[in-house]
Protein backbone atom coordinates (compact mmCIF):
# COMPACT_ATOMS: atom_id res chain seq x y z
CA UNK A 1 0.00 0.00 0.00
CA UNK A 2 3.08 2.18 -0.03
CA UNK A 3 3.25 2.44 -3.72
CA UNK A 4 1.30 2.43 -6.47
CA UNK A 5 1.92 1.83 -10.31
CA UNK A 6 0.45 4.64 -12.62
CA UNK A 7 0.31 5.45 -16.21
CA UNK A 8 -0.43 8.79 -17.06
CA UNK A 9 0.06 11.25 -20.30
CA UNK A 10 2.63 13.41 -20.12
CA UNK A 11 3.46 16.81 -22.57
CA UNK A 12 1.57 13.70 -24.95
CA UNK A 13 3.54 10.66 -24.13
CA UNK A 14 1.99 8.22 -22.23
CA UNK A 15 4.46 6.93 -19.11
CA UNK A 16 3.73 3.99 -16.78
CA UNK A 17 6.14 4.10 -13.32
CA UNK A 18 6.08 2.84 -9.85
CA UNK A 19 5.73 5.86 -7.17
CA UNK A 20 4.98 5.71 -3.15
CA UNK A 21 2.01 7.18 -2.47
CA UNK A 22 3.29 9.77 -0.49
CA UNK A 23 5.14 11.55 -3.79
CA UNK A 24 4.09 14.31 -4.89
CA UNK A 25 3.31 14.76 -8.59
CA UNK A 26 6.35 17.37 -8.78
CA UNK A 27 8.94 15.29 -7.46
CA UNK A 28 7.30 12.12 -9.31
CA UNK A 29 8.20 14.24 -12.82
CA UNK A 30 11.58 15.37 -11.82
CA UNK A 31 12.89 12.07 -9.71
CA UNK A 32 11.15 9.49 -11.73
CA UNK A 33 10.41 11.17 -15.14
CA UNK A 34 13.50 12.77 -14.99
CA UNK A 35 11.55 16.16 -16.18
CA UNK A 36 13.59 18.41 -13.78
CA UNK A 37 11.89 21.85 -15.87
CA UNK A 38 9.55 21.78 -13.01
CA UNK A 39 10.73 23.60 -10.44
CA UNK A 40 9.87 23.14 -6.71
CA UNK A 41 10.36 26.55 -4.37
CA UNK A 42 8.25 26.17 -1.27
CA UNK A 43 6.73 22.66 -1.34
CA UNK A 44 3.56 23.94 0.49
CA UNK A 45 1.41 25.54 -2.08
CA UNK A 46 2.80 29.90 -2.12
CA UNK A 47 5.76 29.96 -4.64
CA UNK A 48 4.06 29.05 -7.48
CA UNK A 49 7.04 27.57 -9.09
CA UNK A 50 5.62 24.23 -9.56
CA UNK A 51 3.00 24.59 -11.85
CA UNK A 52 1.95 22.46 -14.81
CA UNK A 53 -1.10 22.12 -16.48
CA UNK A 54 -3.23 18.93 -15.42
CA UNK A 55 -5.78 18.56 -17.63
CA UNK A 56 -5.42 21.79 -19.24
CA UNK A 57 -5.51 23.89 -15.65
CA UNK A 58 -2.92 25.04 -14.35
CA UNK A 59 -2.31 23.40 -10.74
CA UNK A 60 0.26 23.53 -7.85
CA UNK A 61 2.45 19.78 -8.60
CA UNK A 62 3.52 20.17 -4.97
CA UNK A 63 0.18 19.90 -3.68
CA UNK A 64 -1.31 16.86 -5.70
CA UNK A 65 -0.15 13.07 -5.07
CA UNK A 66 1.84 11.35 -8.21
CA UNK A 67 -1.31 8.76 -7.54
CA UNK A 68 -3.64 11.31 -8.23
CA UNK A 69 -2.57 11.72 -11.88
CA UNK A 70 -3.64 8.48 -12.59
CA UNK A 71 -4.94 8.20 -16.26
CA UNK A 72 -4.65 12.76 -16.78
CA UNK A 73 -2.95 14.11 -19.08
CA UNK A 74 0.05 16.59 -17.65
CA UNK A 75 1.82 19.42 -19.08
CA UNK A 76 4.85 20.89 -18.51
CA UNK A 77 6.92 23.61 -19.12
CA UNK A 78 9.12 21.07 -21.49
CA UNK A 79 5.62 20.37 -23.36
CA UNK A 80 5.07 23.95 -24.04
CA UNK A 81 6.82 23.63 -27.38
CA UNK A 82 7.79 21.36 -29.82
CA UNK A 83 11.87 19.67 -28.56
CA UNK A 84 13.46 21.30 -31.61
CA UNK A 85 11.11 23.39 -32.86
CA UNK A 86 10.46 27.46 -32.36
CA UNK A 87 9.59 28.12 -28.64
CA UNK A 88 6.12 29.02 -27.74
CA UNK A 89 5.30 32.40 -28.07
CA UNK A 90 5.31 33.07 -24.31
CA UNK A 91 8.78 31.76 -24.16
CA UNK A 92 9.96 33.65 -27.09
CA UNK A 93 8.44 36.86 -25.20
CA UNK A 94 9.89 36.46 -22.39
CA UNK A 95 13.56 35.82 -23.58
CA UNK A 96 12.94 39.52 -25.74
CA UNK A 97 11.59 41.38 -22.96
CA UNK A 98 13.88 40.05 -20.09
CA UNK A 99 11.07 38.19 -18.52
CA UNK A 100 13.67 36.12 -16.73
CA UNK A 101 16.75 36.58 -15.10
CA UNK A 102 17.58 33.31 -13.09
CA UNK A 103 15.06 31.35 -14.08
CA UNK A 104 13.69 29.82 -11.17
CA UNK A 105 10.02 30.93 -11.76
CA UNK A 106 9.97 31.11 -15.37
CA UNK A 107 8.54 27.07 -15.55
CA UNK A 108 5.11 28.28 -13.26
CA UNK A 109 4.69 31.59 -14.72
CA UNK A 110 4.76 29.87 -18.52
CA UNK A 111 2.60 27.35 -17.66
CA UNK A 112 0.31 29.38 -15.01
CA UNK A 113 0.24 32.44 -18.37
CA UNK A 114 -0.37 29.71 -21.25
CA UNK A 115 -3.52 28.93 -19.20
CA UNK A 116 -4.09 32.24 -18.71
CA UNK A 117 -4.28 33.56 -22.35
CA UNK A 118 -5.98 30.93 -23.62
CA UNK A 119 -9.02 31.74 -21.32
CA UNK A 120 -8.06 35.55 -22.25
CA UNK A 121 -6.67 35.96 -25.07
CA UNK A 122 -6.41 40.04 -24.83
CA UNK A 123 -5.82 40.83 -21.26
CA UNK A 124 -5.43 44.45 -19.29
CA UNK A 125 -1.80 44.62 -17.09
CA UNK A 126 -3.49 44.34 -14.58
CA UNK A 127 -5.07 40.94 -15.57
CA UNK A 128 -1.69 39.70 -16.12
CA UNK A 129 -0.71 40.88 -12.76
CA UNK A 130 -3.54 39.16 -11.16
CA UNK A 131 -3.24 36.33 -12.57
CA UNK A 132 0.53 35.94 -11.67
CA UNK A 133 -0.09 37.04 -8.35
CA UNK A 134 0.33 33.02 -6.75
CA UNK A 135 4.21 33.05 -8.64
CA UNK A 136 6.52 34.68 -6.82
CA UNK A 137 9.79 35.76 -8.83
CA UNK A 138 12.37 37.30 -6.61
CA UNK A 139 14.65 38.46 -9.19
CA UNK A 140 13.74 39.59 -12.69
CA UNK A 141 11.06 42.03 -11.13
CA UNK A 142 7.43 41.84 -12.90
CA UNK A 143 7.09 44.45 -15.12
CA UNK A 144 9.35 43.06 -17.63
CA UNK A 145 6.91 39.62 -16.96
CA UNK A 146 4.09 41.40 -17.75
CA UNK A 147 5.32 43.00 -20.88
CA UNK A 148 6.54 40.29 -21.91
CA UNK A 149 2.91 38.41 -21.39
CA UNK A 150 1.34 41.32 -23.32
CA UNK A 151 3.39 40.74 -26.38
CA UNK A 152 3.08 37.35 -26.56
CA UNK A 153 -0.81 37.80 -26.22
CA UNK A 154 -0.43 40.09 -29.18
CA UNK A 155 1.63 37.23 -31.35
CA UNK A 156 -0.73 34.48 -30.02
CA UNK A 157 -3.54 36.83 -31.44
CA UNK A 158 -1.82 37.12 -34.79
CA UNK A 159 -1.83 33.89 -34.95
CA UNK A 160 -4.57 33.14 -34.51
CA UNK A 161 -5.88 35.63 -36.95
CA UNK B 1 9.50 12.18 0.17
CA UNK B 2 7.88 15.13 2.11
CA UNK B 3 4.82 13.94 4.38
CA UNK B 4 5.15 11.42 6.65
CA UNK B 5 4.09 7.65 5.31
CA UNK B 6 0.40 6.83 4.99
CA UNK B 7 -1.79 4.07 3.56
CA UNK B 8 -3.58 6.19 0.31
CA UNK B 9 -7.41 5.34 -0.34
CA UNK B 10 -9.27 6.15 -3.84
CA UNK B 11 -12.69 5.07 -3.23
CA UNK B 12 -15.03 5.46 -5.93
CA UNK B 13 -18.45 5.98 -3.67
CA UNK B 14 -20.09 7.71 -0.93
CA UNK B 15 -20.98 4.43 0.32
CA UNK B 16 -17.29 3.01 0.50
CA UNK B 17 -15.70 6.57 2.08
CA UNK B 18 -18.17 6.17 5.00
CA UNK B 19 -17.15 2.65 5.22
CA UNK B 20 -13.52 3.56 5.33
CA UNK B 21 -14.09 6.56 7.64
CA UNK B 22 -16.35 3.69 10.27
CA UNK B 23 -13.75 1.33 10.42
CA UNK B 24 -10.16 3.13 9.86
CA UNK B 25 -8.52 5.16 12.73
CA UNK B 26 -6.41 8.18 11.89
CA UNK B 27 -8.02 8.63 9.06
CA UNK B 28 -8.25 12.28 6.87
CA UNK B 29 -10.25 13.14 4.39
CA UNK B 30 -8.49 14.43 1.07
CA UNK B 31 -10.64 17.14 -1.15
CA UNK B 32 -8.81 19.94 -3.16
CA UNK B 33 -5.60 19.58 -1.02
CA UNK B 34 -4.81 23.20 -0.96
CA UNK B 35 -4.69 23.12 2.71
CA UNK B 36 -3.88 19.32 3.68
CA UNK B 37 -1.12 18.68 1.31
CA UNK B 38 0.93 21.75 2.51
CA UNK B 39 0.24 20.33 6.11
CA UNK B 40 1.28 17.07 4.64
CA UNK B 41 4.36 18.44 3.23
CA UNK B 42 5.37 20.32 6.48
CA UNK B 43 4.43 16.99 8.59
CA UNK B 44 1.49 19.28 10.62
CA UNK B 45 -0.33 16.77 10.00
CA UNK B 46 0.37 12.83 9.93
CA UNK B 47 -3.46 10.63 9.08
CA UNK B 48 -2.11 7.16 8.76
CA UNK B 49 -5.32 6.66 5.95
CA UNK B 50 -5.74 9.70 3.47
CA UNK B 51 -8.95 9.08 1.37
CA UNK B 52 -8.92 10.85 -1.55
CA UNK B 53 -12.60 12.02 -2.42
CA UNK B 54 -11.33 13.47 -6.06
CA UNK B 55 -12.75 10.47 -7.75
CA UNK B 56 -15.82 9.89 -5.62
CA UNK B 57 -19.15 10.20 -7.36
CA UNK B 58 -22.13 12.16 -7.13
CA UNK B 59 -20.09 15.21 -5.08
CA UNK B 60 -20.08 17.72 -7.72
CA UNK B 61 -22.27 20.03 -9.74
CA UNK B 62 -24.31 23.38 -9.14
CA UNK B 63 -28.21 23.14 -9.45
CA UNK B 64 -30.67 24.84 -8.96
CA UNK B 65 -33.87 23.80 -6.72
CA UNK B 66 -36.82 25.06 -4.86
CA UNK B 67 -35.08 28.39 -4.33
CA UNK B 68 -31.56 27.38 -3.58
CA UNK B 69 -28.57 26.80 -5.21
CA UNK B 70 -27.27 23.11 -4.27
CA UNK B 71 -22.72 23.02 -4.72
CA UNK B 72 -21.55 19.75 -4.28
CA UNK B 73 -18.96 19.34 -1.88
CA UNK B 74 -16.12 18.58 -4.26
CA UNK B 75 -16.87 21.55 -6.70
CA UNK B 76 -14.26 23.30 -7.61
CA UNK B 77 -13.77 27.20 -6.73
CA UNK B 78 -13.06 27.87 -10.34
CA UNK B 79 -16.04 26.21 -11.68
CA UNK B 80 -18.19 27.78 -8.75
CA UNK B 81 -16.47 31.01 -9.52
CA UNK B 82 -17.31 30.85 -13.52
CA UNK B 83 -20.55 29.51 -13.21
CA UNK B 84 -23.72 31.77 -14.85
CA UNK B 85 -26.19 30.37 -12.12
CA UNK B 86 -23.71 31.15 -9.56
CA UNK B 87 -22.75 34.89 -11.40
CA UNK B 88 -26.57 35.68 -11.90
CA UNK B 89 -27.78 34.29 -8.50
CA UNK B 90 -25.33 34.19 -6.07
CA UNK B 91 -23.17 37.03 -7.06
CA UNK B 92 -21.62 37.45 -3.70
CA UNK B 93 -20.46 33.86 -3.80
CA UNK B 94 -18.55 34.88 -7.19
CA UNK B 95 -17.29 38.05 -5.81
CA UNK B 96 -15.51 36.12 -2.57
CA UNK B 97 -14.46 33.11 -4.63
CA UNK B 98 -11.91 36.15 -6.55
CA UNK B 99 -9.62 36.75 -3.62
CA UNK B 100 -9.85 32.95 -2.71
CA UNK B 101 -5.96 32.37 -3.26
CA UNK B 102 -4.96 32.18 -7.12
CA UNK B 103 -5.94 30.79 -9.86
CA UNK B 104 -3.77 27.66 -9.80
CA UNK B 105 -5.41 27.08 -6.01
CA UNK B 106 -8.89 27.54 -7.13
CA UNK B 107 -8.42 25.00 -9.80
CA UNK B 108 -8.19 22.58 -7.06
CA UNK B 109 -9.57 24.07 -4.24
CA UNK B 110 -13.58 23.08 -3.31
CA UNK B 111 -16.00 24.37 -1.55
CA UNK B 112 -16.30 21.59 1.24
CA UNK B 113 -12.72 21.73 1.24
CA UNK B 114 -12.52 24.73 2.61
CA UNK B 115 -15.94 24.98 4.65
CA UNK B 116 -14.45 21.85 6.64
CA UNK B 117 -10.84 23.37 7.01
CA UNK B 118 -12.72 26.17 8.72
CA UNK B 119 -9.95 28.60 8.52
CA UNK B 120 -11.17 31.68 10.44
CA UNK B 121 -10.25 34.37 7.54
CA UNK B 122 -11.36 31.80 4.62
CA UNK B 123 -13.66 33.69 2.43
CA UNK B 124 -16.09 31.26 1.71
CA UNK B 125 -17.06 30.69 5.26
CA UNK B 126 -17.77 34.07 5.59
CA UNK B 127 -19.67 34.29 2.76
CA UNK B 128 -21.80 30.98 3.27
CA UNK B 129 -22.83 32.68 6.71
CA UNK B 130 -23.80 35.22 5.61
CA UNK B 131 -26.47 33.63 3.11
CA UNK B 132 -27.58 31.13 5.87
CA UNK B 133 -26.27 28.15 4.05
CA UNK B 134 -27.45 24.51 4.96
CA UNK B 135 -25.28 21.85 4.74
CA UNK B 136 -25.58 18.64 3.72
CA UNK B 137 -23.69 16.05 6.34
CA UNK B 138 -23.78 12.19 5.41
CA UNK B 139 -22.78 9.55 7.84
CA UNK B 140 -23.51 5.91 8.05
CA UNK B 141 -27.22 6.78 9.75
CA UNK B 142 -28.21 9.02 7.25
CA UNK B 143 -28.29 12.54 5.83
CA UNK B 144 -28.48 14.74 7.86
CA UNK B 145 -29.17 19.03 7.56
CA UNK B 146 -26.75 21.48 9.63
CA UNK B 147 -27.42 24.70 9.54
CA UNK B 148 -23.83 26.83 8.81
CA UNK B 149 -24.48 28.96 12.17
CA UNK B 150 -23.75 25.55 14.09
CA UNK B 151 -20.90 24.67 12.20
CA UNK B 152 -18.12 26.22 13.67
CA UNK B 153 -17.68 24.15 17.19
CA UNK B 154 -14.27 26.39 17.63
CA UNK B 155 -11.54 27.23 15.94
CA UNK B 156 -11.13 25.40 12.61
CA UNK B 157 -13.51 22.61 14.20
CA UNK B 158 -16.15 21.95 12.58
CA UNK B 159 -19.26 19.96 14.31
CA UNK B 160 -18.78 16.90 12.20
CA UNK B 161 -18.40 13.50 13.74
CA UNK B 162 -15.20 11.46 12.58
CA UNK B 163 -17.20 9.13 10.79
CA UNK B 164 -19.46 11.76 9.07
CA UNK B 165 -18.30 13.97 5.51
CA UNK B 166 -19.95 17.04 4.27
CA UNK B 167 -21.50 16.03 0.66
CA UNK B 168 -23.25 19.04 -0.46
CA UNK B 169 -23.89 23.00 0.47
CA UNK B 170 -26.91 24.84 -0.43
CA UNK B 171 -27.98 28.50 -0.61
CA UNK B 172 -31.05 29.82 -0.21
CA UNK B 173 -31.05 31.91 -3.21
CA UNK B 174 -31.86 36.00 -1.95
CA UNK B 175 -35.33 37.90 -3.31
CA UNK B 176 -35.23 39.78 -6.56
CA UNK B 177 -34.03 43.25 -5.25
CA UNK B 178 -31.68 42.53 -3.08
CA UNK B 179 -27.78 43.36 -3.48
CA UNK B 180 -24.47 41.83 -1.95
CA UNK B 181 -21.00 42.95 -1.78
CA UNK B 182 -17.57 41.30 -0.39
CA UNK B 183 -14.81 43.49 0.93
CA UNK B 184 -11.47 42.46 2.57
CA UNK B 185 -8.43 43.71 2.89
CA UNK B 186 -5.04 41.61 2.61
CA UNK B 187 -1.32 42.34 2.38
CA UNK B 188 -1.26 41.03 -1.02
CA UNK B 189 -3.86 39.78 -3.47
CA UNK B 190 -4.96 36.06 -2.65
CA UNK B 191 -3.89 36.02 0.93
CA UNK B 192 -6.36 35.05 3.75
CA UNK B 193 -8.03 38.26 4.38
CA UNK B 194 -6.46 39.63 7.98
CA UNK B 195 -10.09 40.47 8.04
CA UNK B 196 -13.40 40.58 4.95
CA UNK B 197 -16.75 41.61 5.19
CA UNK B 198 -19.87 40.02 3.34
CA UNK B 199 -22.95 42.01 3.00
CA UNK B 200 -26.61 41.15 1.59
CA UNK B 201 -29.01 44.05 1.18
CA UNK B 202 -32.87 43.60 0.44
CA UNK B 203 -34.20 46.69 -0.04
CA UNK B 204 -38.07 47.61 -0.59
CA UNK B 205 -38.92 50.52 -1.74
CA UNK B 206 -37.28 53.41 0.22
CA UNK B 207 -36.40 50.93 3.12
CA UNK B 208 -33.80 48.31 3.94
CA UNK B 209 -36.31 45.02 4.41
CA UNK B 210 -33.41 42.71 5.31
CA UNK B 211 -29.99 43.10 5.93
CA UNK B 212 -27.29 40.44 6.61
CA UNK B 213 -23.76 41.34 7.86
CA UNK B 214 -20.80 38.69 8.71
CA UNK B 215 -17.23 39.51 9.30
CA UNK B 216 -14.51 36.51 8.57
CA UNK B 217 -10.84 37.41 10.45
CA UNK B 218 -11.60 38.79 13.59
CA UNK B 219 -12.11 35.87 15.48
CA UNK B 220 -12.26 31.94 15.65
CA UNK B 221 -14.91 31.49 13.29
CA UNK B 222 -17.22 34.13 11.54
CA UNK B 223 -19.14 36.70 13.24
CA UNK B 224 -22.88 37.48 12.19
CA UNK B 225 -23.15 41.16 13.13
CA UNK B 226 -27.00 40.45 14.88
CA UNK B 227 -27.28 44.12 16.13
CA UNK B 228 -26.10 46.07 13.43
CA UNK B 229 -28.42 44.26 11.10
CA UNK B 230 -31.76 44.56 13.36
CA UNK B 231 -30.41 48.28 13.69
CA UNK B 232 -30.64 48.46 9.81
CA UNK B 233 -33.81 47.03 9.21
CA UNK B 234 -36.71 49.42 8.89
CA UNK B 235 -34.06 52.17 8.02
CA UNK B 236 -33.33 54.03 5.23
CA UNK B 237 -30.07 53.03 3.01
CA UNK B 238 -28.29 55.91 4.00
CA UNK B 239 -24.86 57.26 4.94
CA UNK B 240 -26.12 58.07 8.22
CA UNK B 241 -27.99 54.45 8.89
CA UNK B 242 -24.68 52.85 7.28
CA UNK B 243 -22.38 54.55 9.52
CA UNK B 244 -24.03 53.90 12.59
CA UNK B 245 -24.52 50.02 11.73
CA UNK B 246 -20.62 49.93 10.75
CA UNK B 247 -20.05 51.95 14.44
CA UNK B 248 -21.07 48.66 16.04
CA UNK B 249 -18.09 47.37 15.19
CA UNK B 250 -16.15 49.32 17.73
CA UNK B 251 -17.31 47.35 20.37
CA UNK B 252 -16.84 43.50 18.65
CA UNK B 253 -14.19 41.10 20.14
CA UNK B 254 -11.41 40.54 17.85
CA UNK B 255 -8.52 38.66 18.24
CA UNK B 256 -4.63 39.28 17.91
CA UNK B 257 -2.18 37.95 15.91
CA UNK B 258 1.32 39.04 13.98
CA UNK B 259 -0.40 40.06 11.31
CA UNK B 260 -2.21 42.37 13.09
CA UNK B 261 -3.63 43.49 16.67
CA UNK B 262 -7.09 43.61 17.86
CA UNK B 263 -8.00 47.56 17.84
CA UNK B 264 -6.48 47.27 14.36
CA UNK B 265 -8.82 44.65 13.35
CA UNK B 266 -11.96 46.20 14.61
CA UNK B 267 -10.97 49.41 13.00
CA UNK B 268 -10.93 47.49 9.85
CA UNK B 269 -14.46 45.71 10.41
CA UNK B 270 -16.14 49.27 10.78
CA UNK B 271 -14.40 50.36 7.55
CA UNK B 272 -15.03 47.22 5.25
CA UNK B 273 -18.45 47.20 6.66
CA UNK B 274 -19.53 50.99 5.84
CA UNK B 275 -17.68 49.96 2.45
CA UNK B 276 -19.74 46.94 1.67
CA UNK B 277 -22.70 48.10 2.90
CA UNK B 278 -22.68 51.04 0.58
CA UNK B 279 -21.72 49.03 -2.21
CA UNK B 280 -24.38 46.37 -1.61
CA UNK B 281 -26.94 48.88 -1.33
CA UNK B 282 -25.65 50.97 -4.84
CA UNK B 283 -26.11 47.15 -6.30
CA UNK B 284 -29.61 46.58 -5.30
CA UNK B 285 -30.97 50.34 -6.25
CA UNK B 286 -29.91 49.28 -9.55
S1 LIG C 1 6.79 24.50 -4.82
FE1 LIG C 1 4.71 24.26 -5.22
S2 LIG C 1 3.93 26.23 -4.80
FE2 LIG C 1 6.01 26.42 -4.20
S1 LIG D 1 13.67 34.96 -12.68
FE1 LIG D 1 14.65 34.58 -10.80
S2 LIG D 1 12.98 34.13 -9.51
FE2 LIG D 1 12.00 34.90 -11.25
Amino acid sequence: MTARRIALTVNGARHEAETPVRQHLADFLRGTLGLTGTHLGCEHGVCGACTVLLDGRAVRACLILAVQAEGRSVTTVEGLAPDNGPLHPLQAAFCANHGLQCGFCTPGMLTTLAEFLKDSPDPTEEEVRVAISGNLCRCTGYDSIVAATMEAARALREARA
Amino acid sequence: MKPAPFAYHDPRSIEEVLDLLASLDNARLLAGGQSLMPMLNMRVAFPDHLIDLNRVEGLTGIMEEGGSIRIGAMTRQRDIEESEVIRARLPLLAEALSHVGHRQTRNRGTIGGSLCNLDPSAELVAVATALDAVLEVQGSAGIRELSIHDFPVGFMTPALAPEEMLTAIRLPVPPAGHGTAFTEFARRHGDYAIVSAAVLLVLEGSRIARASLTLGGVGAGPLRLRTAEAMLVGGAPSEATFGAAAAECAGIEAMSDPQAPAWYRRRLSAVLTRRALETAAARAAV
